[in-house]
């Protein structure tokens, strides 16, 4: 039973908890800028934000502006997008394939996305951020091709679903490594971790632009469709029967979340458990349906993430631990708990 | 007429399942469908409501070829109520009965003062109205049939289509369900397995073997000895019951 039980409540109880959210979120972020190797006051952090924008033309050392609005605002915000789309994205694949285990990394597109990318980088197919993006999302969806075909389109149940990521996972990162190992130089064999953990090292104010038209357009697709999300409650045939289109819709949202995953792995490589964790906590707090799930997950994810980036930051003293390793941290034993809890009752 | 079938075709690579059945039902008629195991009653239900596509054939329900209908226009004409359907979500009986509404609503519509009214008076109408809060997950297997009938009640439909809807209920449950779908102002086609039951709650009857019809009518016009031995490979004594044209099957051991 969620907090939110009652419908009538439900609109303004979602209202509160959304704008909660922001403050925290803003917090979260005003914190990311903050805190570091190089500690930088919040009141200076207040100002350079002020200056990047324009408002203010405060005096505060150019290298502090720098590190507060070039990298670490950039870098936090584009983390507190990347959490807010993979969050979608495990909720609308949780939704489609009624499995409480489905998310990106999970069923190994994630890993697709980053061989696409790894292939477009370092054996040079195509040229240019477009084509990145463009490998990212053709590689996702071979994985989910993949996973669709072994699984029998997902009609076989859920371990099946479970088992066909985990194939799908382990090819493509074994692929990503290979790509790497045999044809990269140096510096990209060492960069094979950020593709299989993932890191926000290197995000800018581009890639913050880009992830948030993809985001927000992805939400919107999503949001559009959240009825026919809600109908999937007892199966396709289920949703057929109230009318929905399932081919399509399926079609549709499967081509979304290959779009969202595909953009945030070619930025900033495979993070796992988001997905599978945020959408979890989200149906606790607003309930099942869509329409008010997907923007409490789209908030719970941006915060967690950018959380999460601060801790991979703090945790080890002049190191930076991989982002997909914080999360793992948390999602694998959420993952035993969902795993535990779906097995057959009796 | 409500519905007309007009020579169905169905099958699975070289396996014919519904074979070349045509039938009619006629508005506010409660049709039973039955049949062996494997005799395509499943089959020919989902080819009637428009859930397969049959490889050769029509449907027409309401006078509308349901090939030519957008599947959201055929939901607020045609509900169906699966067997034992499942989820693992944690929703409410009240969400579920919501869901009812989403062939009448469009994307961005809210929730309107009409929508609660036809949910509401769904609810009432299988007697779980005081359930309305409580978590899907928590019913029993009676409950959660009603509540996905009153699901498909909320959907408005003159033809309600129902798959073995008293499969794993007790004998009062299974009553009491086919009793309330037999009173609702609806047309309805219900795949059954009792015969017993079949014979108590439907107008008529249609037997069906390796999918294709072998007799349609009344139920004492359909179940009769010879053919409970032909089709169903049963010894069975059918007696005249205390309703006209429901009879009474005593089933032999040997």
């Amino acid at each position: 039973m969620s907090i939110a039980d009652d419908k009538e409540a439900g609109a303004g109880w979602l209202a509160i908890f959304l704008a909660l959210a922001l403050i925290v979120l803003a917090v979260a972020v005003a914190l990311a800028a903050a805190i570091g190797d190089y500690s930088i006051g919040v009141g200076t952090v207040f100002l350079a934000v002020t200056n990047g924008l324009g408002l203010t033309a405060a005096d505060i050392p150019p290298i502090e502006q720098s590190v507060v609005w070039d990298l670490r605002l950039s870098r936090s915000l584009v983390a507190a997008l990347a959490g807010a789309g993979l969050a979608i994205c495990g909720a609308i694949l949780q939704a489609l394939l009624r499995n409480a285990l489905a998310e990106p990394f999970v069923l190994g597109v994630s890993a697709g996305a980053s061989t696409g990318a790894v292939a477009v980088i370092v054996l040079g197919i195509g040229a240019g951020s477009v084509s990145l993006s463009m490998g990212a999302f053709a590689g996702a969806f071979a994985a989910f091709a993949m996973v669709a075909l072994l699984s029998n389109g997902a009609t076989s149940g859920p371990n099946h679903t479970i088992l066909a990521g985990v194939a799908a996972s382990q090819l493509f990162n074994a692929l990503t490594s290979y790509i790497v190992t045999t044809s990269g130089n140096a510096q990209q064999a060492r960069d094979v971790m950020f593709w299989l953990l993932g890191s926000f090292g290197g995000v800018r104010w581009p890639d913050f632009q880009l992830l948030v038209v993809v985001v927000f357009i992805g939400l919107a697709i999503c949001l559009l469709m959240s009825r026919s999300l809600d109908a999937f409650t007892f199966g396709d045939e289920d949703a057929a029967a109230l009318g929905v289109p399932v081919a399509r819709i399926r079609l549709i949202l499967f081509g979304v979340t290959a779009m969202i995953t595909a953009t945030i792995v070619s930025m900033v490589g495979t993070i796992g458990f988001v997905g599978l964790v945020v959408p979890h906590a989200a149906r606790y707090i607003v309930g099942p349906m869509h329409l008010r799930l997907l923007p409490a997950c789209a908030a719970v994810g941006a915060i967690f993430l950018v959380l999460a980036d601060i801790a991979s930051r703090v945790v080890a003293e002049q190191q930076t631990i991989p982002i997909g390793v914080v999360t793992a941290m948390v999602g694998v034993p959420f993952f035993a708990i969902i795993l535990y809890r779906a097995r057959p009752q009796q | 007429m409500s519905i007309s079938a007009h020579n169905l075709v169905w099958g699975v690579r070289r396996k014919t399942i519904v074979a070349d059945v045509s039938l009619t039902v006629a508005p506010g008629e409660t049709l039973g469908l039955i049949g062996p195991n494997g005799s395509g009653k499943s089959s020919l239900l989902r080819l009637l409501a428009g859930l397969k596509q049959p490889l050769s054939g029509r449907v027409e329900i309401l006078g509308q070829d349901i090939a030519r209908v957008p599947r959201r226009t055929l939901a607020r004409q045609v509900a169906f109520v699966q067997q034992n359907a499942a989820t693992d979500t944690n929703v409410s009986v009240r969400d579920v009965v919501r869901l009812g509404r989403t062939p009448h609503r469009s994307a961005l519509a809210g929730w309107t003062a009409a929508d609660e009214a036809v949910v509401s008076a769904a609810l009432e109408r299988v007697d779980m109205t005081g359930h309305r809060a409580q978590a899907w997950q928590t019913l029993s297997g009676g409950e959660r049939q009603r509540v996905h009938i009153a699901r498909a009640l909320a959907q408005s439909p003159k033809v309600m289509f129902l798959d073995e809807p008293t499969n794993h209920l007790d004998i009062h449950h299974q009553i009491e369900i086919l009793r309330m779908v037999r009173d609702l102002d609806l047309t309805s086609i219900i795949a059954l397995h009792d015969l017993n039951l079949a014979a108590m709650f439907c107008d008529r009857i249609v037997v069906l073997q390796a999918g294709a019809v072998v007799d349609c009518g009344t139920p004492d016009a359909v179940l009769t000895e010879t053919l409970l031995r032909d089709v169903f490979r049963v010894n069975a004594e059918v007696c005249a019951g205390p309703v006209a044209c429901q009879p009474h099957i005593r089933f032999k051991a040997a």
